[in-house]
């Protein structure tokens, strides 16, 4: 009746998610207070809880899957009546069913566990009708297939950066300082992800920031760092306003409401039905979408991103993979309807959103090219990658969007730890052409790991990123036959370029690093087993996540069971995402997978790096130290010369930032400011200054020297005269004092005799 | 009951004890002292409580022999420190708080 399976009984898993981030929050504390007296210096605390964590997550997701598996043949979406369609981002459908009485949800809704946090009541209005609407702030934990692969992602990458930390900042001076923040960013990042209210989402939010500014500064003894850590958090206050205006908007919107729950159901139905009109929504989605573009680095606020890495490299890893870029992207899934509604361009078919991540999947993707520091090649690596989940979630692949999230998480983690473990043997040096090269023999696995996370980053088959970038271009549905949800041809096209670009740069780092001869001093090793373990399992599931969501049609054709497709799509979408109504469009689709595009964008990644490989096996052959041709392109023609210069500059948007608006203002501000001081709050100040020296000169003259004084001269003369005379009875003599104790006694008897003896 | 005998017996004791207080400078002798004059009120107060037919003057009584013992524990641990310190328990030359 309702196209959904009932279930008896919520798994009591899904009740108590909210253990995850308290295990973890609870570690903080733990190292904080006690950490510095345990033997390992608090890291133990923080590696049994968030392997406890991990453990949970994984029941969590375990129990997901088997109750969406258990219930996959009675699904049929289409039988779904259209006004009940959006589900999946709310429970339009749950709600009966429990006035119904019955304790049941139905598989694949969301889980909803919410408890009042506090009521914001008016003081003003004392009546009871008042009090009852009052908004009611709730927090609690949302548990869907978006939230539970979250769970998952976040403590399985947190559980491995955790020990890989144990090696690679052993004997830091913060160490435990380090570990208790680990531990509060990842309790934050989850409290985040389980959001069921928009005021529990801002504090998430927030709370990953401050945790982000605390460990990109970690060794903030150098300014760089500080001022790296800084950055990120300015940078992050930027889109903050955005968010907190977004989701103000959203709370009158929603008709005093904090709930995403509600907001979601508003947002889908249109403004005659009760909803949210689109007007709105896209003013509280451009606020958003601000938040968005500082948290996950999307153009043009992602000049953080490469400067956050000054902090330690597993930080960096858990930043890029699954802790802090990944909220953004996370959030625009939460709030999909209000994204959705709110960006489409109006009576087209087309999301705005869609642009922002293609311009900054190509804007990222050029940059990593001039980067000498191997790091921060992942860093804007990341911004790219980022900007093809926005870019997904804009053409309306939600599904490829958080797909792409899932496998960018393990191969990103293991191209920074590999980073890491690189630099680790290099002498703490990032910068790939002065320290690197020639390290393929000397640290085979780091090499062997990292081959596999470039590739997979690349997108070359079967590696994961393969299946994810793939269901991207194709959910642009401007290659014939895809089908999609409009044709977004400029999205499409820089996808493309990315993908080409993404395997030319890779390239580029493998050759720079693990190629020609070893440029550093000092002989390099491989690194121990705590920083081998993580890279071996993250290449593990770079290697194979991305089987996780393989078309149907190639599962029949390479014979596979049939059950085999699009797990990830019945574990992680939405239920009703797919039949989601659209106030501009007539329809949801899945985009049809298509082989030719396959086949055209695993052949223009091979091209790029062959390309690539030509160019570096040439410059070696001639000189093995060599990191570039000093007569090449660059010298002999202009037009790329001046290309080059504009992005070693990074688009001059740091000069645009720091000099134009903030000098600007910066320098015009003081000065008022000055004026202000000088001319107002000084003269304010010095009346005010010289009236009270001139009372308390009067005041001290008459009153103290000749009230107070006297009177304290005259009491303490007092005292000391009847001192001298009292002093004389303080013999010292126990005898004399016996005696005048003796004769006083007799003098009470005898009162007592005469006085008391008379009336007896 | 001969009460006046009692009272008269512990008078003289009364008045010997506090003759041995205020003359004598050996510092164990004072607190000796202090036992006379403190046994001689428990004989008051034993010979009223046996008058009075009342049990609660020899409870007292117990009490004071009591907090007697813990009085002459104290005093001795003193004249003791003070020997060790001094060499002397003449309690006529500890008169060091003269004021």
């Amino acid at each position: 009746m309702l196209g959904a399976e009932l279930v008896t009984q919520t798994p009591w898993i899904f009740e108590t998610v909210w253990l995850i981030p308290g295990i973890m929050a609870a570690s903080f504390m733990l190292i904080l207070f006690f950490g510095k007296r345990l033997p390992q210096k608090g890291a133990e605390i923080g590696i049994a809880a968030i392997i406890a964590a991990f453990a949970l997550s994984s029941f969590a997701t375990y129990t997901w899957i088997s109750e969406i598996n258990s219930g996959s043949e009675a699904e049929s979406y289409e039988a779904l009546p259209a006004a009940t369609a959006p589900i999946g981002f709310g429970s339009a459908v749950v709600e009966p069913i429990a006035f119904a009485g019955e304790e049941g949800v139905v598989r694949g809704a969301p889980i909803i566990t919410e408890y009042e946090w506090f009521s914001v009541t008016d003081p003003m209005q004392e009546s009871v009708a008042a009090k009852s609407s009052a908004p009611a702030i709730g927090i609690g934990t949302w548990v869907d297939g978006q939230s539970i692969m979250m769970l998952f992602v976040v403590t399985f990458i947190s559980m491995l950066v955790h020990i890989y930390s144990t090696e690679y900042v052993s004997g830091d001076r913060r160490y435990t300082h380090y570990f208790a923040f680990l531990s509060l960013f990842t309790a934050s990042m989850l409290f985040m992800v389980l959001s069921t209210s928009t005021i529990q989402l801002i504090v998430g939010w927030e709370l990953v920031g401050v945790c982000s500014f605390a460990l990109i500064g970690h060794w903030w003894e150098d300014k760089p760092n500080s001022d790296a850590a800084l950055k990120a958090f300015l940078t992050n206050r930027v889109g903050d306003i955005g968010l907190l205006v977004g989701m103000i908007i959203l709370f009158f919107a929603a008709g005093n409401s904090f709930s995403i729950e509600k907001i979601n159901q508003m947002a889908v139905l249109s403004g005659e039905d009760g909803g949210i009109s689109q007007g709105v929504l896209l003013a509280a989605s451009l606020c958003l979408m601000a938040a968005v573009m500082s948290k996950s680095g999307q153009f043009i606020l992602h000049t953080w991103l490469p400067d956050a890495m000054a902090g330690p490299t597993p930080v960096s890893a858990l930043i890029h993979a699954a802790t802090m870029v990944v909220a953004g992207v996370y959030m625009i899934g939460r709030l999909y309807p209000v994204f959705w509604e709110g960006l489409s361009i109006y009576g087209s078919n087309i999301n705005a959103m869609a642009f922002i991540g293609g311009l900054t999947t190509v804007g990222g993707g050029l940059l990593a090219f001039v980067q000498r520091d191997i790091k921060k090649v992942l860093a804007y690596s990341t911004v790219s990658q980022l900007g093809y989940m926005v870019m997904a979630l804009g053409v309306g692949a939600y599904t490829a969007g958080m797909f792409h999230l899932f496998t960018h998480a393990f191969f990103k983690a293991c191209l920074f730890l590999g980073a890491g473990s690189l630099s680790h043997a290099c002498h703490h040096s990032f910068d790939m052409k002065k320290d690197m090269g020639g390290l393929r023999k000397k640290m085979p696995l780091t090499f062997a790991t990292f081959m596999i996370g470039s590739l997979a980053l690349a997108g070359l088959p079967p590696l994961a990123g393969f299946w994810s970038k793939d269901e991207i271009l194709v959910g642009a549905g401007v290659w014939p036959g895809t089908e999609g949800n409009g044709t977004y041809h400029i999205p499409f096209i820089f996808g493309c370029i990315t993908a080409a670009l993404t395997a030319a740069y890779m390239t580029r780092v493998i050759w720079l690093t693990f190629f020609g001869k070893y440029r550093g001093h000092e002989e390099p090793h491989e690194s121990s087993w705590r920083i081998r373990m993580p890279l071996v399992l993250l290449a593990g599931f770079a290697t194979v996540a991305g089987f996780l969501n393989m078309p149907s049609g190639f599962v029949s054709a390479v014979g596979l069971p049939k059950s085999w497709a699009h797990k990830f799509e019945d574990w992680v979408e939405p239920e009703g995402v797919s039949t989601f109504v659209s106030k501009a469009q007539n329809g949801f689709t899945h985009a049809k997978p298509s082989l030719s595009l396959a086949i055209v964008a695993s052949g223009l990644v091979l091209i790029s790096i062959a390309v690539v490989w030509t160019y570096y096996k040439k410059l070696f052959a001639k000189d093995e130290m060599a990191t570039e041709y000093t007569d090449g392109f660059m010298s002999r023609m202009p037009l790329l010369a001046t290309g080059h210069k504009i992005l070693t500059n990074k688009y001059y948007l740091d000069h645009l930032y720091t000099d134009k608006i903030a000098g600007t203002t910066k320098g015009s501000l003081a000065k008022v400011s000055y004026w202000f001081n000088q001319n107002v709050l000084d003269a304010i100040v010095n009346s005010a200054g010289s009236v009270s020296a001139a009372a308390g000169r009067a005041l001290y003259k008459h009153f103290d020297q000749g009230v107070i004084d006297n009177a304290v001269n005259s009491s303490a003369g007092a005292a000391s005269s009847s001192g001298g005379v009292l002093r004389r009875l303080q013999s010292g003599q126990v005898r004399q004092y016996a005696s005048l104790m003796f004769g006083a006694a007799v003098l009470i008897a005898v009162v007592f005799v005469f006085a008391l003896g008379e009336r007896g | 009951m001969f009460l006046n005998q009692f009272l008269l017996f512990a008078a003289v004791l009364f008045s010997i004890g506090v003759y041995g207080v205020l003359t004598r400078r050996n510092g164990v002798l004072v607190l000796m002292s202090i036992e006379l004059i403190l046994n001689a009120v428990n004989i008051n107060l034993i010979a009223f409580a046996a008058y009075n037919q009342d049990l609660s003057g020899q409870v007292f009584a117990l009490f004071i022999i009591a907090v007697a013992a813990a009085e002459v524990g104290v005093g001795l641990a003193i004249v003791l420190l003070i020997y060790r310190n001094r060499r002397s328990i003449d309690i006529t030359e500890q008169n060091a708080l003269r004021g």
